[in-house]
């Protein structure tokens, strides 16, 4: 492509060229496109795309099929399911946001006219897609290789509740982002997240770890999405309550958001 | 447009980092059309001045309007682009992407191939972001902050690690600019820069304005000259000759800072004729700012 056709295709993205006031829909134009243009972003970074894809379906490929020979597949597709969607809101916030933080990105979108929520609107939905596309690899395999049997609307049961269960996660990766430097983020992100992720059942099942890191498990946000998506498989008995769990990751969400609102206040002042 | 004169407004404004005060009850008016650039050494405040106008830094006490409203207003912001001295981009993006991206922030953004042009990179539009070079990164910059077609255009240090074919390139580009009425305000610590571009010149030294003016009027008070000899004749006698601005002595070499070197150097030679290793330069701006602020002292 040679470099005037790039900049017309660039141009067309811009698709309010006209003159005229700015409307409402011109701002809806600005969220979609600034989701579209990190989703592009990210979609070239290797570092993020592969580790984030390749490892849920890796462990649940191992462990979940031919360790156990394709038995629990369920059980293991609830686990590596929440281990899988963890990641894209960690890192896609925790990382993304410390690194353009401390490379003056953010004030530069800052002084551009970009909404500061379409800022996090374009995170929020490449964190989504990510977690979705997890999802349906996991799904996939649990439904080609196991014994894993679920009805349709199961099937939309546990996609929706995991790819929405990724949005706790982002309010954590976000809150750490504000705080930390770029050059430990992913460091601090990984200190999260696969600790929390062995605390929470989703490697060995709950069951099997000492009583005591049992009992603590229950502060841990990656638990309570695992009960979630147990209790939507069949995996945790039919009486298991859902609303403890949901309430508790919407508590942890809104804890971690006030602590990023502070963190964002901090960062406004140069 | 606020009282339909003044495009930006800083009001008895202070701005602390714990104890360090960056600028210090700083009154400037930026009017529509005019380039006005902010000169001053490393640490003068520029760059503050810059972020408080930006609404990037929050003022310890004063006031800071765009366009009459607060800087942070998306409605101020839509007309105001920016080019900072401290963003490295990140960005796995194309620079037409990367342009395109930001353009599409703007109600009446310029073409993204317009907006290239105006920054001398049309060549590079298919090239990653990741793979430019500090001169192409820096007139990337320039490109976005022009892209959306912005009444008022803030450039802080503009062409810091240009060359200086960039550097001219870029000047040219800014008069463009400034001819279709965009208002704009640099900072440099380059007076050539200062006085190549702007109508008015503010400096800045330890967040005060110590001087503002017409490039020329700037360039006649901050133009010295550097005098370095090997003499007889004592610092202290040189000191008192009149438009000496500082005097350091090194053992029998001398070091002199002057606006008038000719009446300086004709007295010297007057009072010693065997004079040697005589050397007359342009003096560094520093001294310039040095000067500047004592008269602005004795003046207080």
């Amino acid at each position: 492509m040679n470099s005037r056709n790039a900049t017309a295709s660039a141009d067309a993205l811009i698709t309010r060229h006209a003159s005229g006031g700015w409307r409402g829909r011109d701002t809806a134009g600005v969220y979609l496109r600034e989701a579209w243009f990190q989703l592009l972003n990210t979609l070239r970074m290797p570092a993020f795309v592969l580790p984030t894809l390749l490892f849920p379906v890796m462990f649940y490929l191992f462990f979940g099929v031919l360790f156990g020979h394709g038995a629990h597949g369920a059980y293991f597709l609830a686990a590596y399911g929440t281990f899988g969607v963890m990641a894209p809101g960690l890192f896609g916030f925790g990382v993304a946001v410390a690194v353009e933080r401390e490379h003056g990105v953010l004030a530069l979108k800052r002084v551009f006219p970009l909404p500061t929520l379409a800022y996090f609107f374009g995170r929020i939905v490449m964190s989504l897609l990510f977690a979705l596309l997890i999802v349906i690899l996991l799904s996939l395999m649990a439904m080609s290789l196991t014994d894993a049997t679920l009805a349709w609307t199961g099937w939309l049961a546990l996609g929706g509740a995991l790819v929405a269960g990724t949005i706790p996660f982002c309010a954590l990766g976000l809150a750490v982002g504000l705080y930390v430097s770029g050059q430990a983020a992913p460091a601090i992100i990984n200190l999260i997240y696969l600790p929390m992720a062995f605390l929470s059942g989703l490697w060995i099942p709950i069951q099997m770890l000492p009583h005591v890191l049992q009992q603590w498990a229950v502060a841990l946000p990656a638990y309570h999405l695992n009960q979630i998506a147990l209790t939507l498989v069949g995996a945790n008995g039919d009486a298991a309550a859902l609303m403890p769990h949901v309430i508790y990751l919407a508590v942890f969400a809104i804890i971690c958001l006030a602590v990023a609102v502070r963190g964002w206040k901090r960062v406004q002042d140069r | 447009m606020g009282n339909g004169t003044v495009v930006a407004k800083l009001q008895n404004i202070t701005k602390r980092y714990g104890a360090v005060t960056a600028v210090d009850d700083l009154t400037l008016e930026i009017q529509p059309g005019e380039i006005l650039s902010l000169l001053g050494p490393n640490g003068a405040g520029k760059t503050t001045t810059i972020n408080l106008l930006l609404g990037l830094a929050r003022p310890t006490s004063g006031s800071a309007t765009l366009f009459g409203i607060a800087p942070n207003d998306l409605n101020a912001r839509r007309r105001v682009g920016a080019m900072l001295q401290s963003s490295v981009l990140e960005s796995r993006a194309r620079v037409a992407e990367c342009v395109a991206q930001y353009a599409g922030y703007y109600p009446r953004p310029m073409r993204v191939a317009e907006a290239l042009q105006h920054a001398g990179i049309q060549a590079l539009a298919q090239r990653p972001v990741a793979k430019l070079s500090g001169g192409q990164r820096q007139r990337l910059m320039f490109a976005l902050a022009l892209c959306g077609n912005p009444e008022f255009l803030f450039l802080d240090e503009p062409t810091a690690g240009l060359d200086v074919e960039a550097r001219r390139a870029l000047w040219s580009a800014l008069r463009t600019l400034a001819a279709d009425g965009r208002t704009i305000v640099l900072t440099t610590h380059y007076l050539e820069e200062a006085d190549a571009l702007a109508d008015r010149v503010v400096v800045l030294n330890r967040g005060r304005v110590i001087a503002e003016g017409a490039p020329a009027a700037i360039k006649s008070r901050v133009a010295l000259r550097r005098i370095r000899c090997v003499t007889r004749v004592k610092a202290e006698s040189v000191g008192q000759l009149p438009d000496v601005q500082s005097v350091v002595s090194d053992g029998s070499r001398l070091d002199i800072a002057t606006a008038r070197p000719e009446s300086v150097l004709r007295e010297l030679l007057w009072q010693d004729p065997a004079l040697s290793d005589l050397e007359v330069t342009g003096a560094r701006l520093e001294d310039a700012f040095m000067a500047l602020t004592r008269e602005q002292e004795k003046a207080a």
